[in-house]
């Protein structure tokens, strides 16, 4: 009899990351080889990709065609908007939200790095670190994205050079001395023939890391501050019913810190304290609950909280009460930002008007360099404005919590998303 | 990392914070249950996500009228248990009012003609978010699709122009007569799927453990010959095998494995050792390599 795989596989951890590079970075051929050496490809899956590789004249199996999802883009051969890929190996469990590095699609990078907590940026060794490089850093960067790997790719068209390598080590940190990165590891491989991808390189005998899948298997993420409580409430769980007449219960998922049963908690806007009697998950009594858990909780004291309401610590850094920001922005739509103009606001679980009172100034990702004077803000633009809103926000600085320092601009006439806003102050 | 949570409580705790963003920002949504364990999973999270108040969602199952019986049965059986209301809208209706015309030949299905019966459902409701089990890793078309997916009021879904969506902030706005499909389960895979069946002990329908059923090869495929709805060729012979279904749609593009599968944790091995994938036995995607998109623009699931 087999070994039973169940119970090994409940207790694996979830990594989120997101990839950047253009198509010629051989980007999709990396994750393809990632899904195709870590055995997450089926038979049927590798048939459709052989036969589409055929029916196009090319020789080898097309990786690449496994993750170009949408028909347009197999026709054009790009990937054209955020695609999320998921594989597995026994120690851990991976989202890969994989997008486009054209210039015209640095929304797209921002929407994949939104969620991702590493981002992997790839580079091709013949032609070093370019432009889009420092773009995709400096993305990295915007997001708070803590945990970086470069991964200077097409090794095997240099000979698998460590001269090579360590000169575009050296330029990266160089151009990317001013971005505020976190860790930043640099791996040398050939997604093509798969070295250093999964198994070590035999060609790069001279690279002393992990491969690529090990790095990212391995990987520990930075431990967040417990020394506050975050609970955006999303809704007010009331049965009204003949077993639960008086339960009013406040649903949400914590965005930072822990909770017991018997904490001193605080809510936002009332700023009023209470005492949490209860958490519950469906009919799961917990004693406490983690950052990232979705609860709902009931409290000592009948006080008035709805959707949009915070629970927070009583000591610890308390949010911000505020009605006028400071905003990276990043403009999605062709519809451009205009200043004055009202758009609806959505942060966290809160919802109001806003209405941006002054663009400060663009920002040139390339040179990372501040541009003034503009008066409005189009596709792809990120820049630093200042968003006065109709009612106070309950919020955090974005880098000290990507919940509650993050919010969209709505279009209140077509409803489209069209920008988002991370606050820096 | 002191306390991390592990991949099934993160991506239950991620699904139950979207179904919660649902009721929180729609008027009338509802679930859409296939008797599939997709759906099932999505119901039983809509059940915790609300619990102890009743699940302010109705179930609506889109019936074909060529199910197994087994689903059907567990329907009912799983909406008295969990004191949801359920909704059924009929594809034979759909039929018979000549919305829809019946495929025919051996090949015919109504599995494309249930988007109609759908769309209609949802009108006469009012329904203005529909939630739905479908998963990311299951095809290319749905690895691009929003959590939250609009569609406009011909039930169109645009993937050229798809509403982007960030970090957990989702965006419910509409125009009159347009509503959202909404995938809370977007980020599962099969493989969670199953382990959190599991975990959580789920009860499932019978179909998906091995038994033994009256069948016939076509195409490489086994195909369910009870109940009799599939018209075979005079070729297709009907033997007995010992078979379980690994996705659940109905009778017509359902495949049958052959299988040892009893318990949930054999049906986890099983699949750990696949070499399929689970839309593999499904008919209606292999028409086309772009089949599901083709399906998901005219306002399939």
């Amino acid at each position: 009899m087999e070994t039973k795989k169940t119970k090994g596989y409940l207790d694996m951890q979830l990594l989120r990351f997101t990839t950047a590079g253009s198509v010629d970075d051989g980007k999709s051929t990396l994750i393809g080889r990632l899904l195709y050496d870590s055995k997450s490809i089926f038979e049927d899956q590798l048939e459709a990709v052989e036969e589409a590789s055929r029916s196009r004249g090319n020789e080898e199996v097309n990786l690449a065609l496994l993750t170009d999802g949408l028909r347009a883009e197999r026709e054009q051969g790009i990937t054209i908007d955020v695609a999320y890929r998921y594989f597995a190996t026994p120690k851990r469990k991976f989202i890969i939200a994989d997008t486009p590095g054209h210039i015209q699609y640095t929304r797209n990078m921002v929407t994949g790095a939104s969620t991702a907590d590493l981002a992997v940026i790839l580079v091709d060794a013949r032609h070093g670190i370019m432009e889009q490089t420092i773009r995709h850093s400096y993305i990295a960067s915007l997001l708070a994205i803590k945990e970086v790997v470069v991964c200077v790719n097409k090794m095997d068209l240099v000979d698998f050079s460590k001269e090579v390598f360590d000169k575009i080590v050296g330029d990266y940190k160089r151009m990317s001395a001013n971005l505020d990165l976190g860790h930043v590891e640099f791996i040398p491989i050939s997604a093509k023939l798969g070295d250093n991808v999964v198994e070590a390189s035999k060609n790069m005998d001279w690279y002393g890391g992990k491969p690529l899948l090990e790095y990212l298997e391995t990987v520990e993420l930075p431990e967040e501050a417990q020394d506050r409580l975050r609970l955006p409430v999303q809704y007010v769980i009331r049965p009204i019913s003949d077993k639960f007449p008086d339960f009013r219960g406040y649903a949400g998922r914590l965005a930072e810190g822990s909770i017991k049963v018997g904490d001193k908690v605080k809510t936002y806007p009332s700023e009023l304290t209470s005492e949490i009697t209860g958490i519950y998950l469906g009919e799961q009594s917990l004693d406490k609950a983690v950052s990232g858990q979705s609860v709902d909780l009931t409290l000592k004291d009948d006080i008035d909280i709805s959707r949009g309401d915070v629970i927070v610590s009583v000591d610890g850094v308390q949010p911000m009460l505020e009605q006028d920001f400071e905003l990276n922005v990043c403009w999605f739509r062709n519809t451009p930002l205009v200043c004055g103009k009202r758009y609806v606001i959505r942060h966290a679980a809160q919802e109001t008007i806003g209405i941006v009172k002054e663009i400060e100034y663009k920002i040139d990702i390339n040179s990372q360099t501040e541009q003034y004077g503009a008066d409005k803000l189009v596709m792809n633009d990120i820049a630093r404005v200042h968003l006065k809103t109709a009612s106070p926000l309950i919020a955090d600085l974005y880098k000290d919590n990507r919940t509650m320092g993050s919010l969209i601009f709505i279009d209140a006439d077509s409803n489209d998303t069209l920008g988002a806003g991370m606050i820096v102050g | 990392m002191s306390e991390h949570l592990t991949h099934l409580k993160e991506l239950e705790a991620e699904s139950i914070f979207i179904l919660r963003e649902v009721a929180a920002q729609f008027e009338r949504p509802c679930i859409l249950f296939s008797g599939g364990k997709d759906s099932i999973v999505l119901t039983y999270l809509a059940y915790k996500a609300f619990y102890p108040a009743k699940m302010p969602f109705p179930l609506v199952h889109i019936d074909t009228g060529h199910n197994f019986p087994e689903t059907i049965t567990y329907r009912d059986e799983l909406v008295k248990k969990l004191g949801a209301d359920l909704i059924v809208g009929s594809v034979q209706k759909s039929i018979d009012e000549g919305k829809v015309k019946e495929e025919t030949g051996y090949d015919a299905s109504r599995n494309k003609l249930q988007t109609v019966t759908l769309l209609d459902t949802l009108a006469e409701y009012k329904f203005d978010a529909a939630c739905g089990g479908a998963r990311r890793d299951e095809e290319k078309a749905r690895a691009k699709e929003r959590i939250f997916s609009h569609r406009d009021e011909f039930g169109q879904w645009n993937p050229k122009n798809q509403r982007p969506e960030l970090w957990d902030i989702y965006n419910a706005k509409k125009a009159p007569g347009e509503h959202f499909r909404v995938f809370p389960i977007s980020n599962w895979t099969e493989m969670d799927v199953w382990q959190y069946i599991y975990q959580e002990n789920i009860p499932l329908p019978s179909l998906y453990y091995t038994h033994k059923r009256k069948c016939f090869l076509r195409d490489g495929q086994w195909l369910a010959a009870e109940p009799d709805i599939i018209k075979r060729r005079p070729e297709e012979t009907v033997v007995e095998k010992e078979v379980r279904c690994r996705t659940i749609g109905d009778v017509t593009c359902t495949g049958l494995t052959l299988s040892h599968a009893h318990s949930i944790e054999d049906i986890i091995d099983e699949i750990a050792s696949s070499r399929v994938t689970e839309r593999g036995g499904r008919a209606d995607d292999k028409r086309s390599e772009t089949s599901m998109e083709d399906r998901k623009k005219q306002g399939y699931f």
